[in-house]
Protein backbone atom coordinates (compact mmCIF):
# COMPACT_ATOMS: atom_id res chain seq x y z
CA UNK A 1 0.00 0.00 0.00
CA UNK A 2 2.41 2.19 1.25
CA UNK A 3 4.59 1.91 -1.59
CA UNK A 4 1.95 3.15 -3.95
CA UNK A 5 2.52 6.45 -2.32
CA UNK A 6 4.37 9.53 -4.29
CA UNK A 7 7.83 9.18 -2.49
CA UNK A 8 7.79 12.68 -1.28
CA UNK A 9 4.64 12.77 0.08
CA UNK A 10 6.06 12.95 3.77
CA UNK A 11 8.41 16.23 2.98
CA UNK A 12 5.67 17.83 1.44
CA UNK A 13 3.31 17.14 4.17
CA UNK A 14 5.90 18.16 6.77
CA UNK A 15 5.97 21.29 5.50
CA UNK A 16 2.67 22.27 4.66
CA UNK A 17 2.36 21.64 8.38
CA UNK A 18 5.29 23.35 9.77
CA UNK A 19 3.96 26.70 6.96
CA UNK A 20 0.31 25.74 8.52
CA UNK A 21 1.53 25.93 12.65
CA UNK A 22 4.28 28.67 12.12
CA UNK A 23 2.04 31.17 10.43
CA UNK A 24 -1.10 30.12 12.48
CA UNK A 25 1.32 31.00 15.92
CA UNK A 26 2.17 34.09 14.62
CA UNK A 27 -1.13 35.23 13.43
CA UNK A 28 -2.57 34.19 17.05
CA UNK A 29 0.36 36.69 18.86
CA UNK A 30 -0.61 39.77 15.89
CA UNK A 31 -4.08 39.31 15.43
CA UNK A 32 -4.61 39.19 19.24
CA UNK A 33 -4.45 42.67 19.87
CA UNK A 34 -4.63 43.58 16.43
CA UNK A 35 -8.87 42.55 16.71
CA UNK A 36 -8.62 44.06 20.54
CA UNK A 37 -7.96 47.45 18.52
CA UNK A 38 -10.38 47.18 16.21
CA UNK A 39 -13.26 46.20 18.45
CA UNK A 40 -12.52 48.73 21.33
CA UNK A 41 -10.96 51.61 19.99
CA UNK A 42 -12.47 54.71 19.32
CA UNK A 43 -10.59 55.70 15.95
CA UNK A 44 -12.57 56.54 13.04
CA UNK A 45 -9.68 55.23 11.58
CA UNK A 46 -10.20 51.87 12.34
CA UNK A 47 -12.49 50.90 9.66
CA UNK A 48 -10.35 51.82 7.34
CA UNK A 49 -7.63 49.68 8.59
CA UNK A 50 -10.16 47.08 9.18
CA UNK A 51 -11.02 46.92 5.35
CA UNK A 52 -7.21 46.96 4.46
CA UNK A 53 -6.84 43.45 6.57
CA UNK A 54 -9.63 42.59 5.00
CA UNK A 55 -8.66 43.09 1.00
CA UNK A 56 -7.13 39.29 0.79
CA UNK A 57 -10.38 38.05 0.95
CA UNK A 58 -11.50 40.10 -2.12
CA UNK A 59 -8.33 40.18 -3.92
CA UNK A 60 -7.04 37.73 -6.29
CA UNK A 61 -4.43 35.70 -4.88
CA UNK A 62 -2.36 36.36 -8.18
CA UNK A 63 -2.45 40.30 -7.06
CA UNK A 64 -1.65 39.56 -3.67
CA UNK A 65 1.04 37.23 -5.02
CA UNK A 66 2.39 39.98 -7.55
CA UNK A 67 2.69 42.71 -4.99
CA UNK A 68 4.13 40.03 -2.08
CA UNK A 69 7.10 38.55 -4.83
CA UNK A 70 8.09 42.39 -5.75
CA UNK A 71 8.03 43.24 -1.69
CA UNK A 72 10.05 39.98 -0.83
CA UNK A 73 12.32 40.02 -3.94
CA UNK A 74 16.08 41.79 -3.73
CA UNK A 75 14.87 45.26 -4.32
CA UNK A 76 12.00 45.20 -1.66
CA UNK A 77 12.08 45.39 1.72
CA UNK A 78 11.87 41.71 1.91
CA UNK A 79 15.36 41.43 0.15
CA UNK A 80 16.75 44.41 3.01
CA UNK A 81 15.43 42.08 5.75
CA UNK A 82 17.35 38.73 3.73
CA UNK A 83 20.33 41.02 3.90
CA UNK A 84 20.14 40.80 7.86
CA UNK A 85 21.77 37.07 7.58
CA UNK A 86 23.04 37.21 4.39
CA UNK A 87 20.39 36.19 2.18
CA UNK A 88 19.84 38.34 -1.06
CA UNK A 89 15.78 37.74 -1.11
CA UNK A 90 12.96 36.12 0.69
CA UNK A 91 10.63 35.14 -2.85
CA UNK A 92 11.13 31.68 -3.07
CA UNK A 93 11.92 30.67 0.65
CA UNK A 94 10.41 29.57 2.90
CA UNK A 95 10.64 32.51 5.12
CA UNK A 96 9.34 34.32 2.58
CA UNK A 97 5.91 31.78 2.20
CA UNK A 98 5.54 32.09 5.77
CA UNK A 99 5.34 36.31 6.12
CA UNK A 100 2.74 35.78 2.41
CA UNK A 101 0.69 33.44 4.52
CA UNK A 102 0.73 35.16 7.32
CA UNK A 103 -0.68 38.51 5.60
CA UNK A 104 -2.38 36.09 3.11
CA UNK A 105 -4.88 34.33 6.21
CA UNK A 106 -4.60 37.80 8.70
CA UNK A 107 -8.74 38.15 7.97
CA UNK A 108 -9.83 35.19 8.77
CA UNK A 109 -8.40 35.23 12.23
CA UNK A 110 -8.12 39.02 12.98
CA UNK A 111 -12.16 38.48 11.92
CA UNK A 112 -13.69 35.83 14.56
CA UNK A 113 -11.51 37.31 17.34
CA UNK A 114 -12.50 40.88 16.78
CA UNK A 115 -15.91 39.58 16.91
CA UNK A 116 -15.23 37.50 20.53
CA UNK A 117 -14.20 40.57 21.97
CA UNK A 118 -17.22 43.11 20.33
CA UNK A 119 -19.80 40.58 21.30
CA UNK A 120 -18.38 40.39 25.29
CA UNK A 121 -19.23 44.28 25.55
CA UNK A 122 -17.79 46.21 27.73
CA UNK A 123 -19.47 44.81 31.09
CA UNK A 124 -17.05 42.06 31.82
CA UNK A 125 -13.82 44.60 31.73
CA UNK A 126 -15.92 47.24 34.07
CA UNK A 127 -16.80 44.62 36.84
CA UNK A 128 -13.29 43.73 36.42
CA UNK A 129 -11.58 47.38 36.85
CA UNK A 130 -14.29 47.93 40.15
CA UNK A 131 -12.06 44.65 41.41
CA UNK A 132 -9.30 46.49 41.24
CA UNK A 133 -7.79 44.94 37.66
CA UNK A 134 -5.70 46.66 35.91
CA UNK A 135 -6.17 47.01 32.31
CA UNK A 136 -3.24 44.47 31.76
CA UNK A 137 -5.16 41.67 34.33
CA UNK A 138 -8.45 42.45 32.84
CA UNK A 139 -7.23 41.62 29.40
CA UNK A 140 -5.28 38.05 30.41
CA UNK A 141 -7.66 37.11 33.18
CA UNK A 142 -11.30 37.99 31.65
CA UNK A 143 -10.90 39.40 27.86
CA UNK A 144 -8.83 36.62 26.49
CA UNK A 145 -10.35 33.57 28.18
CA UNK A 146 -13.69 34.48 27.38
CA UNK A 147 -12.76 35.22 23.66
CA UNK A 148 -11.25 32.13 23.41
CA UNK A 149 -13.78 30.42 21.09
CA UNK A 150 -13.53 33.36 18.81
CA UNK A 151 -9.57 32.79 19.26
CA UNK A 152 -10.08 29.28 18.63
CA UNK A 153 -12.11 29.64 15.69
CA UNK A 154 -9.63 32.20 14.20
CA UNK A 155 -6.90 29.33 14.60
CA UNK A 156 -8.86 26.61 13.07
CA UNK A 157 -9.89 29.47 9.77
CA UNK A 158 -5.95 30.57 9.99
CA UNK A 159 -4.35 26.90 10.22
CA UNK A 160 -7.12 25.74 6.84
CA UNK A 161 -6.55 28.72 4.87
CA UNK A 162 -3.15 28.55 5.06
CA UNK A 163 -3.01 25.11 3.87
CA UNK A 164 -4.93 25.46 1.63
CA UNK A 165 -3.68 28.47 -0.68
CA UNK A 166 -2.43 27.91 -3.74
CA UNK A 167 -2.12 31.14 -5.90
CA UNK A 168 0.26 33.48 -3.51
CA UNK A 169 2.17 29.91 -2.59
CA UNK A 170 2.59 29.68 -6.14
CA UNK A 171 3.94 33.32 -6.78
CA UNK A 172 5.71 33.51 -4.03
CA UNK A 173 7.30 30.67 -3.45
CA UNK A 174 8.02 28.80 -6.89
CA UNK A 175 6.99 24.88 -6.10
CA UNK A 176 10.60 24.44 -5.14
CA UNK A 177 10.36 20.60 -4.06
CA UNK A 178 11.80 20.37 -0.29
CA UNK A 179 11.55 23.87 0.42
CA UNK A 180 8.58 25.62 -0.80
CA UNK A 181 6.68 22.67 -2.51
CA UNK A 182 3.54 22.38 -0.32
CA UNK A 183 -0.05 19.97 -0.93
CA UNK A 184 -1.74 22.06 -2.98
CA UNK A 185 1.25 23.49 -5.12
CA UNK A 186 2.58 19.42 -5.31
CA UNK A 187 -1.13 19.00 -6.73
CA UNK A 188 -1.14 21.18 -9.29
CA UNK A 189 2.18 19.81 -10.11
CA UNK A 190 0.88 16.32 -10.51
CA UNK A 191 -2.27 17.43 -12.89
CA UNK A 192 0.47 18.62 -15.09
CA UNK A 193 2.41 15.55 -15.01
CA UNK A 194 -0.74 13.86 -15.76
CA UNK A 195 0.56 12.20 -12.49
CA UNK A 196 -3.30 11.70 -12.07
CA UNK A 197 -3.52 9.09 -9.28
CA UNK A 198 -1.04 11.04 -7.04
CA UNK A 199 -3.04 14.09 -7.63
CA UNK A 200 -5.90 11.98 -6.51
CA UNK A 201 -4.94 11.04 -3.46
CA UNK A 202 -3.53 14.61 -2.61
CA UNK A 203 -7.00 16.20 -3.16
CA UNK A 204 -8.79 13.37 -1.57
CA UNK A 205 -6.63 13.89 1.66
CA UNK A 206 -7.66 17.86 1.27
CA UNK A 207 -11.26 17.01 0.91
CA UNK A 208 -11.24 14.78 4.59
CA UNK A 209 -9.18 17.73 6.00
CA UNK A 210 -11.24 20.10 5.01
CA UNK A 211 -14.32 18.00 6.14
CA UNK A 212 -12.98 17.33 9.45
CA UNK A 213 -12.17 21.35 10.00
CA UNK A 214 -16.27 22.49 8.74
CA UNK A 215 -16.98 19.36 11.59
CA UNK A 216 -14.50 21.26 14.43
CA UNK A 217 -15.67 24.21 13.75
CA UNK A 218 -19.61 23.46 13.79
CA UNK A 219 -18.64 21.40 16.91
CA UNK A 220 -17.36 24.25 19.01
CA UNK A 221 -20.33 26.74 17.76
CA UNK A 222 -22.47 24.25 19.55
CA UNK A 223 -20.98 23.74 22.58
CA UNK A 224 -20.30 27.87 22.81
CA UNK A 225 -24.17 27.96 21.93
CA UNK A 226 -24.80 25.82 24.80
CA UNK A 227 -22.14 27.04 27.45
CA UNK A 228 -24.10 30.51 27.07
CA UNK A 229 -27.72 29.38 27.08
CA UNK B 1 -13.88 51.78 62.70
CA UNK B 2 -14.34 55.46 61.19
CA UNK B 3 -15.10 55.53 57.68
CA UNK B 4 -15.48 58.85 55.37
CA UNK B 5 -18.21 59.83 53.46
CA UNK B 6 -18.23 60.66 49.58
CA UNK B 7 -18.51 63.69 48.32
CA UNK B 8 -19.04 64.49 44.91
CA UNK B 9 -20.07 67.16 42.15
CA UNK B 10 -20.66 66.63 38.50
CA UNK B 11 -21.44 68.59 35.88
CA UNK B 12 -22.12 67.86 32.29
CA UNK B 13 -24.52 67.10 28.97
CA UNK B 14 -26.22 63.94 29.04
CA UNK B 15 -28.73 63.17 26.39
CA UNK B 16 -30.96 66.48 26.07
CA UNK B 17 -30.56 67.29 29.46
CA UNK B 18 -27.67 68.77 31.46
CA UNK B 19 -26.60 66.75 34.35
CA UNK B 20 -25.52 69.14 37.58
CA UNK B 21 -25.57 66.93 40.83
CA UNK B 22 -23.85 67.43 43.89
CA UNK B 23 -23.79 63.76 46.12
CA UNK B 24 -23.25 63.53 49.56
CA UNK B 25 -23.09 60.59 51.24
CA UNK B 26 -22.33 59.96 55.22
CA UNK B 27 -19.94 57.75 56.25
CA UNK B 28 -22.41 55.04 56.95
CA UNK B 29 -25.46 53.80 56.12
CA UNK B 30 -27.40 53.77 52.93
CA UNK B 31 -28.01 56.83 50.78
CA UNK B 32 -30.59 56.25 48.19
CA UNK B 33 -30.15 57.76 44.34
CA UNK B 34 -33.82 58.31 43.94
CA UNK B 35 -35.81 59.44 40.66
CA UNK B 36 -37.17 58.07 37.76
CA UNK B 37 -35.54 56.32 34.94
CA UNK B 38 -33.15 58.55 32.82
CA UNK B 39 -32.76 61.03 35.34
CA UNK B 40 -28.98 60.57 35.01
CA UNK B 41 -28.64 58.76 38.39
CA UNK B 42 -26.46 55.37 37.03
CA UNK B 43 -24.51 58.47 35.18
CA UNK B 44 -23.61 60.18 38.50
CA UNK B 45 -23.23 56.84 40.09
CA UNK B 46 -20.77 55.41 37.18
CA UNK B 47 -18.51 58.96 37.22
CA UNK B 48 -18.21 58.04 41.17
CA UNK B 49 -17.29 54.84 40.06
CA UNK B 50 -14.48 56.29 37.53
CA UNK B 51 -16.21 54.22 34.44
CA UNK B 52 -17.84 57.39 33.40
CA UNK B 53 -15.88 60.65 33.57
CA UNK B 54 -17.15 64.14 33.49
CA UNK B 55 -14.51 66.90 32.15
CA UNK B 56 -16.29 69.04 34.94
CA UNK B 57 -16.57 66.85 38.11
CA UNK B 58 -15.10 66.38 41.01
CA UNK B 59 -15.31 63.43 43.77
CA UNK B 60 -13.80 62.41 47.48
CA UNK B 61 -14.33 59.59 49.74
CA UNK B 62 -13.33 61.36 52.65
CA UNK B 63 -9.64 63.50 52.03
CA UNK B 64 -8.66 61.23 49.37
CA UNK B 65 -9.11 62.91 46.43
CA UNK B 66 -10.34 60.30 43.19
CA UNK B 67 -11.01 63.69 40.45
CA UNK B 68 -10.38 66.88 40.74
CA UNK B 69 -9.68 69.42 37.76
CA UNK B 70 -6.89 66.94 35.74
CA UNK B 71 -6.69 64.58 38.68
CA UNK B 72 -8.39 61.47 37.56
CA UNK B 73 -8.24 58.48 39.13
CA UNK B 74 -8.81 55.51 37.26
CA UNK B 75 -11.42 52.83 38.65
CA UNK B 76 -9.18 50.19 39.38
CA UNK B 77 -7.95 52.27 41.68
CA UNK B 78 -10.37 53.60 43.56
CA UNK B 79 -11.49 51.22 46.89
CA UNK B 80 -15.19 50.44 45.56
CA UNK B 81 -16.85 47.65 45.30
CA UNK B 82 -19.80 47.86 42.12
CA UNK B 83 -22.76 46.02 41.91
CA UNK B 84 -24.29 46.40 38.34
CA UNK B 85 -28.19 45.77 37.14
CA UNK B 86 -26.94 42.44 35.97
CA UNK B 87 -24.44 40.80 38.15
CA UNK B 88 -22.21 40.50 35.66
CA UNK B 89 -20.23 37.60 36.89
CA UNK B 90 -17.68 36.37 35.02
CA UNK B 91 -18.70 32.93 33.35
CA UNK B 92 -16.02 31.18 32.47
CA UNK B 93 -14.62 31.48 36.38
CA UNK B 94 -16.59 29.34 39.45
CA UNK B 95 -18.14 30.99 42.02
CA UNK B 96 -15.50 30.58 44.03
CA UNK B 97 -13.11 32.00 41.54
CA UNK B 98 -15.34 35.20 41.23
CA UNK B 99 -15.89 35.87 44.72
CA UNK B 100 -12.29 35.92 44.90
CA UNK B 101 -11.25 37.59 41.87
CA UNK B 102 -10.99 41.38 43.35
CA UNK B 103 -9.98 39.86 46.93
CA UNK B 104 -6.47 41.19 48.17
CA UNK B 105 -3.97 38.55 48.07
CA UNK B 106 -1.43 37.43 51.19
CA UNK B 107 -2.15 37.82 54.62
CA UNK B 108 -6.07 38.14 54.49
CA UNK B 109 -6.03 38.46 58.77
CA UNK B 110 -7.35 41.91 59.33
CA UNK B 111 -9.40 42.47 56.34
CA UNK B 112 -12.72 44.04 56.78
CA UNK B 113 -15.21 41.38 54.91
CA UNK B 114 -13.38 37.53 55.43
CA UNK B 115 -14.21 34.54 52.64
CA UNK B 116 -15.71 32.55 54.92
CA UNK B 117 -18.13 35.21 56.70
CA UNK B 118 -19.65 36.58 53.49
CA UNK B 119 -20.38 33.13 51.94
CA UNK B 120 -22.14 32.62 55.43
CA UNK B 121 -23.58 36.44 55.08
CA UNK B 122 -25.18 35.93 51.72
CA UNK B 123 -26.26 32.14 51.87
CA UNK B 124 -23.34 31.28 48.76
CA UNK B 125 -21.82 27.93 50.14
CA UNK B 126 -24.68 25.51 48.01
CA UNK B 127 -23.20 26.86 44.81
CA UNK B 128 -19.24 27.59 45.37
CA UNK B 129 -18.05 25.18 42.85
CA UNK B 130 -20.77 25.71 40.03
CA UNK B 131 -20.61 28.18 37.12
CA UNK B 132 -22.13 31.31 36.96
CA UNK B 133 -24.52 30.17 33.78
CA UNK B 134 -26.26 27.51 36.33
CA UNK B 135 -27.38 30.21 39.08
CA UNK B 136 -30.66 32.13 39.32
CA UNK B 137 -31.22 35.76 38.72
CA UNK B 138 -31.31 36.25 42.60
CA UNK B 139 -27.91 33.36 43.24
CA UNK B 140 -26.32 35.50 40.88
CA UNK B 141 -26.63 38.95 42.18
CA UNK B 142 -26.21 37.66 46.04
CA UNK B 143 -22.52 36.03 44.59
CA UNK B 144 -21.98 39.83 43.04
CA UNK B 145 -22.67 41.23 45.96
CA UNK B 146 -20.43 39.06 47.89
CA UNK B 147 -17.91 39.50 45.20
CA UNK B 148 -17.80 43.28 45.95
CA UNK B 149 -17.40 43.00 49.34
CA UNK B 150 -14.16 40.92 49.44
CA UNK B 151 -12.99 43.31 47.18
CA UNK B 152 -13.01 45.42 50.80
CA UNK B 153 -14.17 48.58 49.24
CA UNK B 154 -14.27 51.67 51.49
CA UNK B 155 -17.06 52.77 49.07
CA UNK B 156 -20.00 49.80 48.25
CA UNK B 157 -22.00 51.19 44.86
CA UNK B 158 -25.21 49.88 43.71
CA UNK B 159 -26.78 50.14 40.38
CA UNK B 160 -30.65 49.27 40.93
CA UNK B 161 -29.40 45.85 42.08
CA UNK B 162 -33.23 44.37 42.01
CA UNK B 163 -34.88 46.01 38.91
CA UNK B 164 -33.12 42.88 36.44
CA UNK B 165 -35.04 40.85 38.58
CA UNK B 166 -38.90 38.84 38.91
CA UNK B 167 -40.64 39.98 41.80
CA UNK B 168 -40.05 36.15 43.77
CA UNK B 169 -36.04 36.83 43.31
CA UNK B 170 -36.30 40.60 44.85
CA UNK B 171 -38.23 39.38 47.77
CA UNK B 172 -35.47 36.67 48.26
CA UNK B 173 -33.04 38.88 48.04
CA UNK B 174 -34.23 41.89 50.01
CA UNK B 175 -33.29 39.89 53.33
CA UNK B 176 -29.81 39.86 52.17
CA UNK B 177 -29.19 43.32 51.48
CA UNK B 178 -31.05 44.27 54.40
CA UNK B 179 -28.23 42.15 56.33
CA UNK B 180 -25.78 43.69 55.13
CA UNK B 181 -26.73 47.68 55.65
CA UNK B 182 -26.99 45.91 58.88
CA UNK B 183 -23.34 44.33 58.74
CA UNK B 184 -21.39 47.37 56.65
CA UNK B 185 -20.40 50.59 58.31
CA UNK B 186 -19.17 51.87 55.11
CA UNK B 187 -20.99 54.59 53.02
CA UNK B 188 -23.54 53.10 50.87
CA UNK B 189 -24.77 54.15 47.02
CA UNK B 190 -27.53 52.84 45.91
CA UNK B 191 -29.62 53.50 42.86
CA UNK B 192 -33.21 52.83 42.48
CA UNK B 193 -36.35 54.39 40.95
CA UNK B 194 -38.71 51.30 43.51
CA UNK B 195 -39.91 53.27 46.66
CA UNK B 196 -40.52 49.79 48.39
CA UNK B 197 -36.60 49.94 48.09
CA UNK B 198 -35.92 52.58 49.41
CA UNK B 199 -38.91 52.12 52.40
CA UNK B 200 -36.51 48.89 53.41
CA UNK B 201 -32.94 50.19 52.25
CA UNK B 202 -32.30 53.44 52.56
CA UNK B 203 -31.13 56.10 55.43
CA UNK B 204 -30.42 59.41 53.53
CA UNK B 205 -31.96 60.03 50.63
CA UNK B 206 -30.94 61.98 47.39
CA UNK B 207 -34.10 62.67 44.98
CA UNK B 208 -33.13 63.48 41.40
CA UNK B 209 -34.74 64.85 38.74
CA UNK B 210 -33.85 65.72 35.26
CA UNK B 211 -30.31 65.90 35.70
CA UNK B 212 -30.71 67.55 38.97
CA UNK B 213 -30.59 67.00 42.43
CA UNK B 214 -34.60 67.97 43.69
CA UNK B 215 -33.89 67.37 47.28
CA UNK B 216 -31.58 65.46 49.75
CA UNK B 217 -31.14 64.51 53.27
CA UNK B 218 -32.16 61.85 55.96
CA UNK B 219 -35.03 59.57 54.93
CA UNK B 220 -37.49 60.80 57.59
CA UNK B 221 -37.02 64.45 57.01
CA UNK B 222 -37.51 64.20 53.22
CA UNK B 223 -40.59 61.88 53.26
CA UNK B 224 -42.72 64.09 55.84
CA UNK B 225 -41.70 67.32 53.70
CA UNK B 226 -45.32 68.63 52.68
CA UNK B 227 -43.35 70.21 49.87
CA UNK B 228 -41.72 67.38 47.89
CA UNK B 229 -43.84 64.77 45.82
CA UNK B 230 -43.55 62.02 48.24
CA UNK B 231 -45.54 63.69 51.36
CA UNK B 232 -48.38 64.13 48.50
CA UNK B 233 -48.54 60.73 47.23
CA UNK B 234 -51.41 58.48 47.64
CA UNK B 235 -49.21 55.91 49.56
CA UNK B 236 -47.59 58.72 51.44
CA UNK B 237 -45.77 56.80 54.49
CA UNK B 238 -43.03 58.02 57.09
CA UNK B 239 -40.56 55.06 57.96
CA UNK B 240 -39.92 55.53 61.77
CA UNK B 241 -36.80 53.88 63.33
CA UNK B 242 -38.08 51.94 66.72
CA UNK B 243 -36.62 49.61 69.54
CA UNK B 244 -37.94 46.66 70.23
CA UNK B 245 -38.91 47.28 74.27
CA UNK B 246 -40.99 44.13 74.88
CA UNK B 247 -43.27 41.21 73.77
CA UNK B 248 -47.21 40.40 75.03
CA UNK B 249 -46.64 36.75 74.62
CA UNK B 250 -50.84 36.41 75.52
CA UNK B 251 -51.52 38.64 72.44
CA UNK B 252 -48.73 38.28 70.51
CA UNK B 253 -47.95 42.60 70.20
CA UNK B 254 -44.54 43.54 69.84
CA UNK B 255 -43.48 46.65 71.80
CA UNK B 256 -42.06 49.43 70.19
CA UNK B 257 -40.43 52.72 70.92
CA UNK B 258 -40.18 55.49 68.50
CA UNK B 259 -39.02 58.96 69.42
CA UNK B 260 -41.73 60.68 71.28
CA UNK B 261 -44.10 57.81 71.20
CA UNK B 262 -44.52 53.97 71.74
CA UNK B 263 -46.59 51.66 68.93
CA UNK B 264 -47.85 48.39 69.25
CA UNK B 265 -47.67 45.82 66.18
CA UNK B 266 -48.95 41.84 65.87
CA UNK B 267 -45.37 40.38 66.02
CA UNK B 268 -43.35 37.54 67.25
CA UNK B 269 -40.75 38.39 70.04
CA UNK B 270 -37.85 40.22 69.41
CA UNK B 271 -34.78 40.96 71.25
CA UNK B 272 -35.16 44.10 73.37
CA UNK B 273 -33.10 46.89 72.13
CA UNK B 274 -33.02 45.77 68.87
CA UNK B 275 -33.67 48.38 65.95
CA UNK B 276 -36.59 47.80 63.52
CA UNK B 277 -38.18 50.10 60.96
CA UNK B 278 -42.11 50.96 61.50
CA UNK B 279 -43.74 51.86 58.39
CA UNK B 280 -46.69 53.95 58.84
CA UNK B 281 -49.21 55.51 55.82
CA UNK B 282 -50.80 58.27 56.39
CA UNK B 283 -54.17 57.23 54.96
CA UNK B 284 -54.19 54.96 58.12
CA UNK B 285 -53.54 58.22 61.03
CA UNK B 286 -56.51 60.05 62.12
CA UNK B 287 -56.42 63.15 64.54
CA UNK B 288 -58.73 63.62 67.51
CA UNK B 289 -58.70 66.34 69.65
CA UNK B 290 -59.42 65.01 72.79
CA UNK B 291 -58.55 60.95 73.96
CA UNK B 292 -61.03 59.28 72.70
CA UNK B 293 -63.41 56.86 73.90
CA UNK B 294 -62.96 52.84 73.89
CA UNK B 295 -61.64 52.18 70.52
CA UNK B 296 -60.44 49.37 68.71
CA UNK B 297 -57.40 51.13 67.62
CA UNK B 298 -54.67 49.69 69.46
CA UNK B 299 -51.75 52.86 68.49
CA UNK B 300 -53.07 56.12 70.43
CA UNK B 301 -50.23 58.73 70.26
CA UNK B 302 -49.86 62.50 71.72
CA UNK B 303 -48.64 64.73 68.66
CA UNK B 304 -48.83 68.30 67.95
CA UNK B 305 -49.76 69.86 64.32
CA UNK B 306 -46.74 70.79 63.05
CA UNK B 307 -47.71 71.79 59.13
CA UNK B 308 -50.87 71.21 56.71
CA UNK B 309 -51.26 71.53 53.05
CA UNK B 310 -54.17 70.81 50.89
CA UNK B 311 -53.34 68.89 48.39
CA UNK B 312 -56.34 68.98 46.47
CA UNK B 313 -60.10 70.26 46.65
CA UNK B 314 -61.05 67.50 48.84
CA UNK B 315 -58.03 66.50 51.16
CA UNK B 316 -55.00 67.71 53.37
CA UNK B 317 -51.87 66.39 54.02
CA UNK B 318 -50.97 67.02 57.74
CA UNK B 319 -47.37 66.51 59.31
CA UNK B 320 -47.47 65.92 63.11
CA UNK B 321 -44.61 65.55 65.56
CA UNK B 322 -45.22 62.69 68.06
CA UNK B 323 -45.49 63.86 71.85
CA UNK B 324 -47.03 66.60 73.87
CA UNK B 325 -44.60 69.43 72.35
CA UNK B 326 -44.37 67.44 68.81
CA UNK B 327 -40.57 67.11 68.59
CA UNK B 328 -40.39 63.54 68.28
CA UNK B 329 -40.50 61.64 65.35
CA UNK B 330 -42.60 62.73 62.51
CA UNK B 331 -45.83 61.25 61.79
CA UNK B 332 -48.26 62.27 57.94
CA UNK B 333 -52.02 62.32 58.18
CA UNK B 334 -54.30 62.55 55.41
CA UNK B 335 -57.77 64.12 56.19
CA UNK B 336 -60.41 65.29 54.43
CA UNK B 337 -60.78 69.58 54.42
CA UNK B 338 -64.41 69.06 55.61
CA UNK B 339 -62.50 67.14 58.77
CA UNK B 340 -60.00 70.04 59.29
CA UNK B 341 -62.47 72.39 59.54
CA UNK B 342 -65.01 70.90 61.56
CA UNK B 343 -62.51 69.69 63.96
CA UNK B 344 -61.30 73.25 64.06
CA UNK B 345 -57.79 72.06 63.60
CA UNK B 346 -54.65 74.64 63.27
CA UNK B 347 -51.00 74.37 63.13
CA UNK B 348 -49.55 73.88 66.42
CA UNK B 349 -52.14 72.29 68.37
CA UNK B 350 -51.96 68.84 70.43
CA UNK B 351 -53.75 66.17 69.12
CA UNK B 352 -54.02 62.86 69.75
CA UNK B 353 -53.17 60.62 66.43
CA UNK B 354 -54.68 57.41 66.12
CA UNK B 355 -52.49 55.27 63.98
CA UNK B 356 -54.90 52.43 62.93
CA UNK B 357 -51.67 49.98 61.53
CA UNK B 358 -48.09 50.03 61.57
CA UNK B 359 -46.14 47.59 59.74
CA UNK B 360 -42.27 46.17 60.36
CA UNK B 361 -40.92 47.47 57.39
CA UNK B 362 -37.29 45.86 57.93
CA UNK B 363 -37.99 42.79 60.07
CA UNK B 364 -33.94 41.29 60.74
CA UNK B 365 -31.82 44.71 60.44
CA UNK B 366 -29.81 45.14 63.90
CA UNK B 367 -28.54 48.69 63.39
CA UNK B 368 -26.81 50.13 65.64
CA UNK B 369 -26.57 53.93 65.51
Amino acid sequence: MLSGLPPDLGRIILLTLQLATITTLVLLLLATPLAWWLARSPSRWKEVVAAFVSLPIVLPPTVLGFYLLVALGPQGPGGALAGLWGGRTLAFTFEGLVIGSIIYSLPFVVQPVRNAFVAMGDRPLEAAATLRASPWRAFWTVALPMASPGLLTGAILGFAHTIGEFGVVLMIGGNIPGRTRVLSTAIFDYVENSQWREANILAGGMVVFAFAVVLAMIALERRVAGARS
Amino acid sequence: MSGAGLRARFRGRIGEFLLDAAIDAPASGVTALFGPSGCGKTTVLRCVAGLGRMADGSCALGEEVWQDGARFLPTHRRPIGYVFQEASLFPHLSVRRNLVYGAPVGDLAGVAFGYDEVVDLFGLAPFLERSPRNLSGGERQRVALGRALLSQPRLLLMDEPLSALDAAAKEEILPYLERLHARVSLPVVYVTHDMREVERLADHLVLMDKGRVAAAGPLADLLSDPALPFARAREAAVMLDAVVRGHDPHYELLELDVDGGRFLTPAPAGVVGEHRRLKVTASDVSLACNPPGPSSIVNILRARILHATATGPAEMIVVLGLGEGGEGARLLSRLTRRSWETLGLAEDMPVYAQVKSVALARSRGVKES
